[in-house]
């Protein structure tokens, strides 16, 4: 079963598209602001694993890898900038439920 | 025989925490809770890369995610302290489509992962990266490396100037 196969490309195939699925699953149905950041976390990590893996199964050479780096580069970028941003409409909403900010002033 | 067998199990010990700890991520109502899956998730997703042969890759990991990211995330959660009132899930409306959202996706992405030839290359072996990396990094992706360290100064600045409080005089 190449499924469970560590040197087979499927296998991380089908992790990373289950982890893409539960991240995009988290994104829709949390209401929460922070377990939306998570969700797209897990998003960006299954994209990352997809990128290792057609590095080394497909291309031979590191750019998967590099890519990789710069993803998650940007994801601790993001992740510092939308915590901020959560963090000030707590502060301005008493909420970081994401049904209720609707309005782009007090 | 032996190693075969136990490089294996690992892998789907490795497999089976990461997605596991993903689906209690997704799924958790103590959003605490959620962030430590969070924690096992990126760990395991680690582990995988030192499979795929990405020995740095999977330091970076642990080093930016699991020391950098969850703390931020773990310091939003508790910064947010109204969390255990905000109900987790709007109702059965949105959860159902959410799952029809996941099962489609789902089944969208592994028929395109099934039905498609890949251009395989024969079982490489795992030489050391970081040396290849810092080379890559000083030569030909030398720009996006300095566009990364201009955007990571810009994102600081940001963060900082988003989330600090007004003083009123």
């Amino acid at each position: 079963m190449s499924l469970f196969d560590p040197a087979s490309l499927s296998a991380y195939l089908a992790i990373s598209a289950v982890l893409f699925c539960l991240g995009s699953y988290g994104i829709v149905s949390r209401r929460n602001a922070v377990s939306v950041l998570m969700g797209v976390e897990l998003v960006l990590n299954a994209a990352n694993l997809n990128l290792v893996a057609f590095s080394r199964f497909c291309s031979g050479d590191l750019r998967g890898q590099l890519f990789a780096i710069f993803v998650i580069v940007l994801a601790a970028a993001e992740a510092a900038v939308a915590l901020a941003i959560i963090l000030a409409i707590y502060h301005s909403f008493h909420t970081i439920d994401v049904n209720e900010i609707d309005s782009l002033r007090d | 025989m032996n190693a075969e067998f136990f490089y294996r199990i690992v892998f789907t010990a490795l497999v089976a925490v990461t997605l596991s700890s993903a689906f209690v991520v997704v799924t958790a109502r103590n959003l605490v809770r959620a962030a430590f899956a969070l924690l096992f998730t990126l760990g395991g997703m680690a582990g995988l890369y030192v499979y795929l042969a990405a020995d740095f890759l999977a330091a970076t990991q642990i080093i930016v995610y699991v020391g950098g990211i969850m703390i931020l995330i773990l310091f939003g959660v508790m910064l947010t302290n109204k969390i255990v009132s905000v109900e987790l899930y709007q109702g059965s409306a949105r959860v159902g489509r959410s799952i029809l959202l996941f099962a489609g996706l789902l089944f969208i992405l592994f028929s395109v992962f099934f039905n498609t030839d890949w251009p395989l290359r024969g079982r490489p072996e795992m030489p050391p990266t970081s040396k290849a990396i810092g080379l890559a990094f000083m030569g030909e992706f030398l720009l996006p490396f300095e566009v990364v360290s201009i955007l990571l100064l810009a994102a600081l600045i940001g963060a900082v100037y988003i989330a600090r409080r007004e003083v009123r005089r």
